[in-house]
């Protein structure tokens, strides 16, 4: 990658978004499962539940401000290193930001304060209730977050400006409810509550194999297991959606993650293992999966997928009307300037391409004048909005394995705690102990990439067909951004290996056990009446 | 729909800017205290007990404090999107020096106690002043360089050059708005210790508390001055403005005059209150620290960070963010804002959440009520930080 501000400034980001997406999922997830514990502790009574709340919560503790700590950057580097977008979308993007600090963030950083010192403050449903303000808290950041970022995939409700240079709301209604936010969100907390539920079991399941802390293991894996089991076909259900969502609106993301460089006809094959060549401009080679694809993207046996190339050429007529839209903006800030009144004509020709603006900016590195551009030129910029296939390819297919292992882990896992056979498992079944304990990285691998494969696959958007990436990126020195993403990975990085000590450390060390009498032995029935004992 | 309507285009940039104020006031009348108290830490604690007291005092609430800074950020990106672009990304490395800081805090807050040797929590300990002094001094130094002017340009398309550098930041009077910054929070910090811990590290927090006081009484003082006197230049609108006009800071011309910060005062009279609770304010906060009204002494200090951030605001309208290299490209209250409709859409969110949070932040304090000292921190051993 050669060393240039738009590189720089993009992997800074993404090591930035990624780090702090190591420690968010984690969050999200067992704010939930702590509400959860809690909620049973205050219907029963019994002390277990809540020795399992303060074990789980001194993890979630550890986690939390790393989540926080990371959370900083994000917030603040769009203006640091993206000032042209920040200033280009502003007035959209950033409504979802402040109202994730006004109405999610101060929630769940003020109570985070009363759930771990609040215990012998409050009466019990008070704490429950500040342990659900957190929890609350967390996933509705999580909302207004993916709002934002589903309004960079999909950018609904709002218009060019003019005069004023910039995207404008104009309809607050359609950048809240767009269907790409919604599915995103609701796929990225399922994608947490699994992350928390493997989180739980794996350690459970640690815990067990030792013949440790035996009570709070068994409760821990029949609470993570049922969360974990209905999560994870939520997340691959969402998932689905967002596949759906993607064909509708980002049909180079879907064709990318496919390798499908030809239009084929309808209903599309699915390419499980390919080898593709960006070269050749073509698969070396493919296992293909008939009619899946066209399935999954247009639900129908009729419709066509675009492919890549058939892609390119219709960006090339949107670049040609961009350049339309972008000479008629010049004449009418020149006539503007000079207060003469532009021509009807001028006016009709940016109105009717003006959707088209962000193309022409995509010739940016390949022609000097924008107005007018020779064919190559648009070739070039064309062929420039496909993004790298290889990872795109890869990372989503290990996301959707990663996505059918869980939900078969946590499947088994439901089934023998409904029917009261997890303790079992420490003699007649640790193989699938150790199974769980190995995959507890698993979910971050999945997040990471399913990260990975939206932002990337956006590429080379930094808002969907509005404006390039290259042209979003702040007038920076190549030594100023060497010098933070340096800054950036070494803090990052020793924080984390702390953070993963710590966590080891308490582990280890394991909950309170209590002095209640164990009632380990002859247990037979379900759920319910491990929540009720 | 035209509900947006219902206000006018110009009252809402007014009430965004005032609302930009409450935000940054917001952050440092709550946060503030947090830094204050964590850049007094290696004063007031001498044992790691004494540290403890200090570090719990604001323990279980500088979570929800430290919010401010990120609504703080998001809103002004929401509101006054050229702003966030061009001052964030013309600060860079000092903003940077921030975040850095800043990330330390949560972590040294939750991790000191995790370990019980001494060179684990002392370094802990480090990373909570530097996190908290360093950007105090950050944002003062901002601050006085915004007042300066920075030295940006834009182009026709709204794109901005900046063409300082990190060490151009740190000029005499930028240097004096830092320490400022730091002592009104160091007051701030004593002024809580005294209120909210018991013992020896009240003693010493009042203590330093006034020395920060005195301090902060000189260096406003001296800004003021400085401002007065015309060292400071001011920057003036020469152009008919248009309240109602979209945000392109291109339509208008700007001017750097010599008092032009001083302007304002004359036009509108009223606002000398802003200076005059500055002054009032740390006054008040100096006396009451040699006394044990706490609470008297701790709204004292509030009025005193009121005062002192108003009068930059006060003495600024309608600038927002003046460029010493291309005037006309200045930022200000009237062609720096979001549209019509974001502002709009912003207000009513604001609303309704504002009002919510500040109620349950209070609960918060109230359940949470209760000197800290070193009996407490002894009796929570194992669940203090």
């Amino acid at each position: 990658m050669e060393l240039d501000i738009v590189s720089l400034s993009r992997l800074q980001f993404a090591m930035t978004a990624l780090y702090h997406f190591l420690f968010v999922p984690l969050t999200i997830g067992l704010s939930i499962l702590l509400a959860t514990m809690e909620t049973v502790y205050v219907m029963t009574g019994r002390e277990v539940w809540k020795r399992m709340v303060k074990f789980w919560g001194t993890l979630f503790g550890i986690n939390f401000v790393l989540g926080v700590a990371t959370g900083l950057t994000m917030e603040f580097q769009f203006g640091m290193n993206w000032s042209y977008f920040s200033q280009y979308v502003g007035d959209v993007f950033g409504a979802p930001l402040a109202i994730e600090g006004l109405m999610a963030f101060f929630l769940e950083a003020t109570f985070v304060g009363l759930f771990f010192f609040g215990w012998d403050k409050l009466s019990k449903r008070q704490h429950l209730a500040a342990t659900w303000a957190v929890a609350m808290g967390t996933n509705l950041s999580a909302l207004w977050i993916l709002i934002a970022n589903g309004w960079m995939q999909h950018p609904v409700g709002s218009e060019f400006n003019p005069e004023t240079m910039r995207m404008e709301v104009t309809s607050f209604y359609e950048v809240l409810f767009n269907p790409v936010a919604q599915a995103k969100f609701v796929h990225t907390v399922s994608a947490g509550y699994v992350t928390a539920s493997l989180f739980v079991i794996g350690i459970a399941a640690w815990y067990l194999l030792k013949g440790r802390h035996i009570e709070i293991a068994r409760r821990s894996i029949a609470v993570a297991s049922a969360f974990g089991f209905a999560s994870a076909l939520s997340v691959v259900v969402l998932g689905d959606e967002s596949g759906y969502e993607a064909n509708l609106n980002q049909k180079m993301k879907l064709a990318t993650i496919e390798a499908m460089w030809e239009t084929e006809p309808a209903p599309a094959s699915f390419n499980l293992i390919a080898i593709p060549d960006m070269e050749a401009r073509d698969n070396s080679f493919a296992i293909e999966v008939p009619y899946v694809m066209g399935l999954i993207a247009t639900r129908s046996l009729t419709e066509e997928i675009p492919g890549i190339k058939e892609l390119v050429e219709q960006s090339k007529g949107r670049i040609r009307q961009g350049v339309i839209a972008w000479e008629a903006l010049q004449k009418i800030r020149e006539a503007d300037d000079a207060g003469e009144t532009v021509d009807e004509a001028v006016r009709n020709d940016f109105v009717i391409n003006q959707h088209n603006l962000g193309y022409a900016y995509l010739l940016m590195p390949f022609a000097t004048d924008l107005t007018k551009p020779t064919n190559e030129e648009i070739d070039a910029a064309a062929w420039s909005a496909v993004p790298n296939i290889w990872p795109m390819f890869y990372a989503f297919r290990i996301m959707v394995a990663c996505g059918f292992f869980f939900i078969l882990l946590t499947g088994v896992f439901f089934f023998l705690a409904s029917s009261g056979r997890v303790e079992g498992l420490r003699h007649n079944g640790r193989w699938l102990l150790h199974i769980a304990v190995l995959s507890i990285p698993l979910p971050w691998i999945a997040c990471e990439m399913g990260w990975f494969v939206a932002e990337y696959g956006r590429q080379p958007w930094i808002i969907e067909g509005m404006l390039p990436t290259h042209a979003g990126v702040s007038n920076l020195s190549v030594t100023e951004v060497l010098l933070t993403l340096a800054g950036f990975v070494i803090l990052y990085s020793t924080l984390l290996v702390i953070e993963v000590a710590l966590m080891l450390k308490y582990i280890r060390k394991g909950p309170d056990d209590g002095t209640e009498p164990q009632t380990t032995s002859a247990r037979t029935a379900g759920l319910s009446s491990i929540a009720a004992e | 729909m035209i509900l947006h309507e219902l206000i006018d285009y110009s009252t809402l940039k007014l009430i965004w800017w005032l609302l930009l104020g409450v935000l940054l006031i917001g952050f440092a009348a709550t946060d503030g205290f947090d830094m204050g108290v964590g850049t007094l830490l290696p004063f007031v604690g001498e044992t790691d007990t004494e540290r403890r007291v200090a570090i719990n005092s604001i323990g279980a609430t500088w979570e929800g404090n430290q919010v401010w800074f990120i609504l703080g950020g998001g809103a002004i990106f929401a509101a006054w999107p050229p702003l966030y672009a061009i001052s964030f990304s013309g600060f860079y490395l000092a903003m940077f020096i921030v975040l850095a800081a800043m990330i330390l805090r949560p972590v040294a807050f939750k991790y000191r106690s995790k370990r019980p040797d001494p060179s684990w929590r002392n370094g802990w300990d480090w990373a909570l002043f530097v996190g908290s002094f360093v950007p105090a001094l950050v944002f003062g130094v901002a601050v006085g360089n915004v007042l300066e002017g920075v030295p940006f340009t834009l182009d026709r398309d709204l794109r901005m050059t900046y063409q300082g550098s990190f060490f151009g930041l740190f000029t005499p009077f930028s240097l004096l708005c830092g320490l400022l910054s730091v002592a009104m929070l160091v007051m701030h910090g004593g002024a809580w210790l005294g209120l909210k811990t018991g013992g020896i590290v009240a003693v010493r927090g009042r203590r330093y508390g006034t020395i920060a006081a005195i301090a902060a009484l000189v260096l406003f003082a001296l800004g003021g001055y400085l401002v007065f006197s015309g060292y400071v230049q001011g920057y003036r609108i020469t152009s008919e403005i248009d309240p109602n006009m979209p945000a392109n800071p291109l339509f208008k011309k700007a001017v750097v005059e010599g008092q032009g910060w001083m302007a304002n005062y004359s036009t509108y009279p009223w606002m000398i209150i802003a200076p005059a609770l500055g002054f009032l304010g740390t006054f008040g906060a100096l006396i009451g620290l040699q006394t044990r009204l706490e609470m008297l002494t701790f709204a004292c200090s509030k009025i005193a960070v009121f005062g002192i951030i108003s009068t930059v605001g006060v003495s600024m309208f309608p600038f927002l963010l003046p460029s010493s290299v291309q005037p006309d490209a200045s930022l200000t209250v009237w062609d720096a804002a979001s549209s019509h409709r974001t502002l709009f859409n912003m207000l009513v969110a604001t609303a309704i959440f504002l009002p919510l949070v500040l109620a349950y932040t209070a609960w918060v304090y109230r359940v949470l009520w209760g000197k800290v000292d070193e009996t407490t921190i002894d009796r929570d051993n194992d669940t203090a930080y």
